[in-house]
């Protein structure tokens, strides 16, 4: 393939740029500040040396950022079927909401008094949460999926330790599908993890779960529907097995957006289920974050729900910031103030604007888009398991046996045709993973243009055209990184050699 | 040195003497990819067959390393952690992993000689 060049290395409309550090200079700055003057320092007599930070104008450094993020893939630019992340639209309503001066412009120490919109805005979003998962008790401070894993995690401890249970119950039984994050959770408590095999349908083994069970089991961890975008249909019988085991019941919900209004977890008898409110209710994630992750606990966990809590008092509403250090209260709190505000107003706003019936259809539109994608590339590609399937469509490497390419190659070949590569190599429990998740924001005419490229793909990687595979992507701003020396020689910062020479030389 | 015998979860053990050298098998480096960190148990640790003992990461995944036998850690590979790509070079000489001195050589005779292993991984493709 030859490649045009320009003097300039600019490509027409995309255009080049370099690290900030190596267009700025120190002798360069976008603020005049005046020295200062009769101003004694209280440091300590402490003398600031050089601060290597690069000087920029100001529109140097508004053209820096803007070309960064025109080399950069975004929901807002094209569809992002990053499997498992859930990368629908963010409405511009809620982000008009988010900016009102009200929810804006507050500080979390301005007293309750100044700030009832605040918390009668925490308070209605508990209630649609609780609502919707049918469950009695919702923490809203943990500040991402794993955050709320951990607090769900944290309930579930703290419950075991006021039954006096603590020394023997310590094990955490956990799928071969499940996130990452779950036995990274139980292993942070201080829990030992249990794989569970999964079946051949691709949900977890159910002889093979109760073969597990036993006293010292605290709890299950389960992600539903599962990592698989299927529905694990036993849970109700996992549910009861595990609670007449003593044990408790975490469910991962960063899959809730498949079943928000047509399941409430609560009825499948859940005792601890963090919500990703990036991923079910729309709030920005990857790059524009940050996440939030409230919990919801059920009547065996609700004591230990953390602080704060936004309670009814008798002049308005009020923040329970400390409670009784007796066993059996509140764990603690996990930030230290009361989570992300800016995702609170964010997700109440998307609730409201789809009403209950809406937000069921959210679930509906959903699985269909993925079911669509399912139905319509099976056959072209591979699919593990027998569908329908929830928000996410499965496949796995099978189809490119003896082609030469692996789904990492198929994956930076989608990106020269426009699209956000999809999840790859996970779960792990199928080979060659590619995890595909449209989500319900995705039109039919979107839906259709994405199939069509990946049967063109298959098509090209079976008349054996490797190279566009294995060299690519070939028109994004960067070309094939090398992955594995960037692992193998990490380097987190960067050190400019010229730099550290005009220093030596000062 | 005797012969080399087999895990299901894709681990070699050699044995010379009461002491066991372990590490992953070619077919599981070539499933992995390219080895990016691997991280080992320390000497003096005691490990039971199917113990977790260390962890493999490459730029798909990363595993877990099991004690194919129990026994007592003797030494980890000083060389894989800062070559990590040996164990794609060569898996199953200097890209192994850890050497234990056995507690108990029976349990060597559960494993897969070479020709099941074969057998095994061909049944996996």
């Amino acid at each position: 393939m030859s490649e045009k060049t320009t003097f300039t290395s600019h490509r027409g409309l995309e255009l080049r740029e370099d690290l900030i550090f190596e267009i700025g200079a120190r002798d360069r700055s976008g603020v005049d500040l005046a020295p200062l003057r009769g101003v004694r320092d209280r440091l300590g007599g402490i003398t600031r040396e050089v601060v290597d930070l690069p000087g920029l104008a100001e529109p140097e450094v508004m053209r820096h950022y803007v070309r960064l993020s025109q080399k950069n893939h975004a929901i807002d630019m094209g569809l992002y079927p990053l499997g498992s992340c859930t990368m629908k639209h963010n409405p511009r309503l809620n982000e008009k909401m988010a900016r009102l001066p009200g929810f804006a412009d507050i500080h979390p120490l301005q007293p309750a008094s100044t700030v009832q919109g605040a918390l009668r805005l925490m308070d209605e979003l508990a209630h649609w949460l609780k609502t919707l998962t049918g469950m009695p008790e919702v923490a809203l401070s943990p500040k991402a999926g794993a955050h709320g894993e951990l607090c769900g995690m944290m309930a579930i401890r703290a419950a075991i330790k006021a039954r006096g249970e603590i020394q023997r119950r310590m094990r955490v039984l956990v799928p071969e599908s499940a996130h990452g994050t779950n036995p990274a959770t139980a292993a942070l408590l201080g829990f030992s993890v249990d794989e569970i095999p999964a079946s051949d349908d691709g949900r977890v083994d159910l002889e093979a779960f109760r073969d597990k069970l036993g006293d010292d089991v605290a709890a299950i961890m389960l992600t539903n529907p599962n990592t698989c975008g299927l529905f694990e249909r036993d849970i109700i019988a996992i549910a009861d097995a595990v609670h007449e085991a003593g044990g408790y019941f975490y469910c991962d919900g960063a899959n809730f957006n498949a079943i928000v209004g047509r399941v409430r977890p609560g009825d499948l008898g859940i005792d601890a289920m963090h919500i990703n409110l990036h991923k079910t209710f729309s709030t920005p994630h990857g790059g524009g974050g940050p996440g939030a992750g409230p919990t919801v606990l059920s009547e065996r966990l609700a004591a230990f729900a953390p602080l704060p809590r936004v309670v009814a008092g008798k002049s308005g509403l009020e923040l329970v910031e400390h409670g009784d250090q007796t066993e059996g209260g509140p764990f603690g709190r996990m930030v230290a103030f009361h989570g992300q505000m800016g995702m609170f107003v964010r997700a109440l706003a998307y609730m409201m604007s789809h009403g209950a019936d809406g937000l069921r259809q959210v679930a509906d539109d959903a699985v269909l888009n993925a079911n669509y994608i399912l139905a319509e590339l099976n056959g072209t590609m591979t699919a593990p398991y027998l569908g329908p399937c929830m928000h996410e469509a499965l496949f796995d490497d099978a189809f490119l046996k003896d082609t030469g390419i692996e789904t990492l190659d198929f994956a930076k070949a989608m990106i020269d045709e426009g699209y956000h590569p999809m999840t790859m190599y996970f779960p792990l429990v199928v080979h060659g993973a590619m995890l595909i998740e449209p989500t319900e924001t995705e039109s039919k005419a979107s839906l259709d243009l994405f199939i069509a490229t990946l049967r063109d793909l298959v098509a090209s990687a079976k008349a054996g055209d490797t190279e566009r595979f294995t060299t690519a992507p070939q028109l994004a701003p960067t070309k094939r990184l090398d992955e594995t020396r960037a692992a193998r020689q990490l380097v987190l910062r960067y050190r400019s050699t010229e730099k550290k020479q005009v220093r030596a030389a000062e | 040195m005797s012969a080399v015998k087999f895990t299901k979860d894709h681990e070699w053990v050699s044995l010379d003497g009461d002491t066991a050298t372990v590490g992953i098998t070619a077919y599981a480096q070539e499933q992995l990819g390219d080895v990016v960190f691997v991280e080992m148990p320390e000497a003096g640790k005691t490990v039971s067959q199917g113990d977790e003992a260390g962890v493999v990461e490459s730029v798909k995944a990363a595993s877990e390393v099991y004690a194919p036998v129990s026994g007592e850690v003797v030494e980890a590979n000083p060389e894989l952690e800062d070559n990590p790509a040996l164990v794609n070079q060569d898996p199953l000489a200097g890209g192994w992993f850890f050497r234990l001195r056995l507690s108990n050589a029976g349990e060597l005779d559960g494993l897969m000689d070479e020709a099941a292993y074969k057998a095994y991984i061909e049944e996996l493709d």
